[in-house]
């Protein structure tokens, strides 16, 4: 590979020193901001702030939802791009389109809508109810919320996968007489599972931050059903600002974590579909 | 053309994932879709309009698009620049920058409006200076249109990367050689390339903009009437048990959202297209 060649086109300076200084005003300098007032806390009680047990269950309520939604939505996220891919169907132009509607509509609206429909009055409310089954006001709300938000993630991320797929690597082990539960669990799961990781990588560390879709279809109950980014505000609204801002920077470092960590599957998953 | 009907797919399967992922579909797009409309004409089409005649909704209507109006010319402007830089030079640190462009989109939105309480509030320095010269940053109009510039920045660079990455420089380059000057490079040869590419992280924006909820929560400070945007005045019309009047604005964003969806199907098969013609 020979060196790139210096660019001729011209404005490298100027745009460069404008995005950083944009980028500077409005991302980089707010946030440290909140990183200097959080680490003017002495240690001991930044510490005792994040192992309260009150933050302790929030951090638990909203890692294990974010992970039961991403996990639902890991799963029928690929049976939705499969079916949108693989067969035709009467309104597939519009159901396809409508997938985007969660990054689309405002999160509150989101949140309204589902706690009216999943309240005890609402029609999938009343229909969970003839088995037993609450969810408004309960965790399962929460999760309720997160797959709404988290589920173009997975479809968009596996569907162009899908499309890709190389018809004649499943034609070979057709003919070489695979069945097509062979076929799925060694050829085509293989070539998807990155991609799949990625979706699930993207809905967690989205839902991990969501705050307007669910406390209106979640109690809000310190404990029980209290997630972090409401903590936050609360804590703002007693006028904490040690808790809100050590929570946050805890908060800031598990979204730079995932940042991490989907940015090396997306690495990953590029290079399975070189391959 | 596809030849996949040859993979032998047990005759179960279609029926089943059709069923799965249109119940599915059914209870967590459609269902929240229609209850909105549902339940915003509950009480008759009349009562609908005249849930507009409160002149709470229209001020919050107005700060909403002034907001919009505001945020999205200006990260359009600066996500143009952003993927220039990082698309048509190449310098170290590049890839740093571009996952940073993304840090909008992976904190939470109660974070992004934390950090501007954090960077304004009356305990640093900063704040103490707006006291000082009586400005008002967060919980008034300002914050809110910060925090919304926040959490929208990364939608048109985003976008453009990709798409001006794959169309190279080679047509910019063949411009310049010929005479053209920079602008006149970038008007006339790069935009009409990425100008649905560029339509699309715009209306994105613009979608952003006008519904976010938590970042601008955070810094609203919910003064009635001045600092609440349609999403914060939908959440105190429900919490004060108006319902149909938080469905009636709930309406508008949806139709809104419609829309966008609609444009963006139909600006992503004008992209497909151009990118066919282009490879």
């Amino acid at each position: 590979m020979s060196k790139p060649k210096k660019s001729q086109l011209p404005g490298f300076g100027l745009t460069l020193g404008l995005s950083l200084s944009y980028m500077s005003l409005l991302i980089f300098i707010p946030l440290t901001a909140l990183i200097l007032y959080a680490a003017k806390l002495p240690a001991a009680d930044f510490w005792e702030i994040i192992v309260d047990e009150r933050v302790k269950s929030a951090f638990k309520i909203s890692f294990l939802s974010t992970f039961y939604a991403a996990a639902v939505n890991f799963f029928l996220g690929l049976i939705i791009a499969w079916v949108l891919v693989r067969y035709q169907f009467f309104g597939k132009r519009i159901i396809d389109a409508l997938i985007d509607l969660p990054f689309a509509i405002p999160t509150a609206v989101a949140g309204i809508s589902l706690s009216t429909i999943f309240s005890s009055q609402g029609i999938m409310g009343k229909i969970l109810g003839v088995f037993g089954i609450d969810i408004s006001f309960s965790r399962a709300g929460i999760v309720v919320a997160l797959i709404f938000i988290g589920l173009p993630f997975v479809v968009r991320t596996v569907q162009p996968v899908i499309e890709e797929l190389d018809a004649e690597l499943e034609e070979a082990a057709a003919s070489l007489g695979a069945n097509f539960y062979q076929i799925f669990v060694k050829v085509l799961f293989p070539s998807l599972l990155p991609s799949l990781l990625t979706g699930f990588a993207l809905a967690f560390a989205r839902g991990l931050g969501e705050y307007g879709a669910i406390i209106f279809i979640s109690s809000n109950m310190p404990y029980q059903t209290e997630i972090v980014p409401l903590l936050i505000v609360k804590k703002l609204a007693q006028f904490n600002y040690a808790g809100a801002s050590a929570i946050g920077v805890t908060m800031l470092v598990c979204a730079f974590v995932l940042l991490l960590l989907i940015n090396v599957l997306q690495v990953y998953a590029k290079r399975r579909r070189k391959i | 053309m596809r030849t996949a009907k040859l993979n032998r797919e047990p005759r179960w399967l279609k029926p089943t994932l059709m069923t799965v992922a249109l119940t599915f579909l059914a209870v967590f797009i459609f269902l929240p879709v229609y209850t909105i409309f549902h339940e915003a004409l509950a009480a008759g089409v009349f009562a609908y309009f005249g849930y507009f005649r409160d002149p709470e909704i229209f001020s919050a209507i107005k700060l909403t698009l002034l907001t919009a109006l505001i945020c999205v010319p200006v990260n359009t402007f600066f996500g143009v620049l952003t993927a220039w830089c990082v698309t048509k030079f190449e310098f170290r640190g590049k890839n740093v920058l571009i996952t940073m462009i993304e840090i909008p989109f992976a904190i939470s939105p109660v974070i992004a409006g934390l950090l501007f309480i954090f960077l304004f509030g009356s305990f640093g320095w900063v704040g103490s200076w707006l006291i000082e010269h009586n400005l008002k940053i967060v919980f008034a109009v300002p914050g809110i249109v910060l925090a919304t510039a926040f959490v929208t920045f990364p939608f048109v660079a985003r976008e453009l990367i990709p798409l001006m990455q794959e169309l190279g420089k080679d047509d910019e380059e063949a411009a310049m050689t010929l005479g053209a000057g920079g602008l006149q490079t970038f008007f006339r040869v790069t935009l009409p390339n990425i100008k649905w590419g560029l339509l699309y992280g715009v209306i994105l924006t613009n979608a952003r903009a006008i519904g976010e909820f938590g970042a601008v929560a955070v810094v609203s400070g919910l003064i009635r009437g001045v600092t609440t945007t349609m999403p914060l005045y939908i959440e105190i019309l429900y919490n004060e048990y108006m319902f149909s009047a938080a469905f009636a604005v709930a309406s508008l964003l949806t139709l809104l959202a419609l829309v966008t969806l609609t444009v963006k199907a139909i600006l992503e098969r004008f992209i497909a297209a151009q990118r066919k013609i282009k490879n």
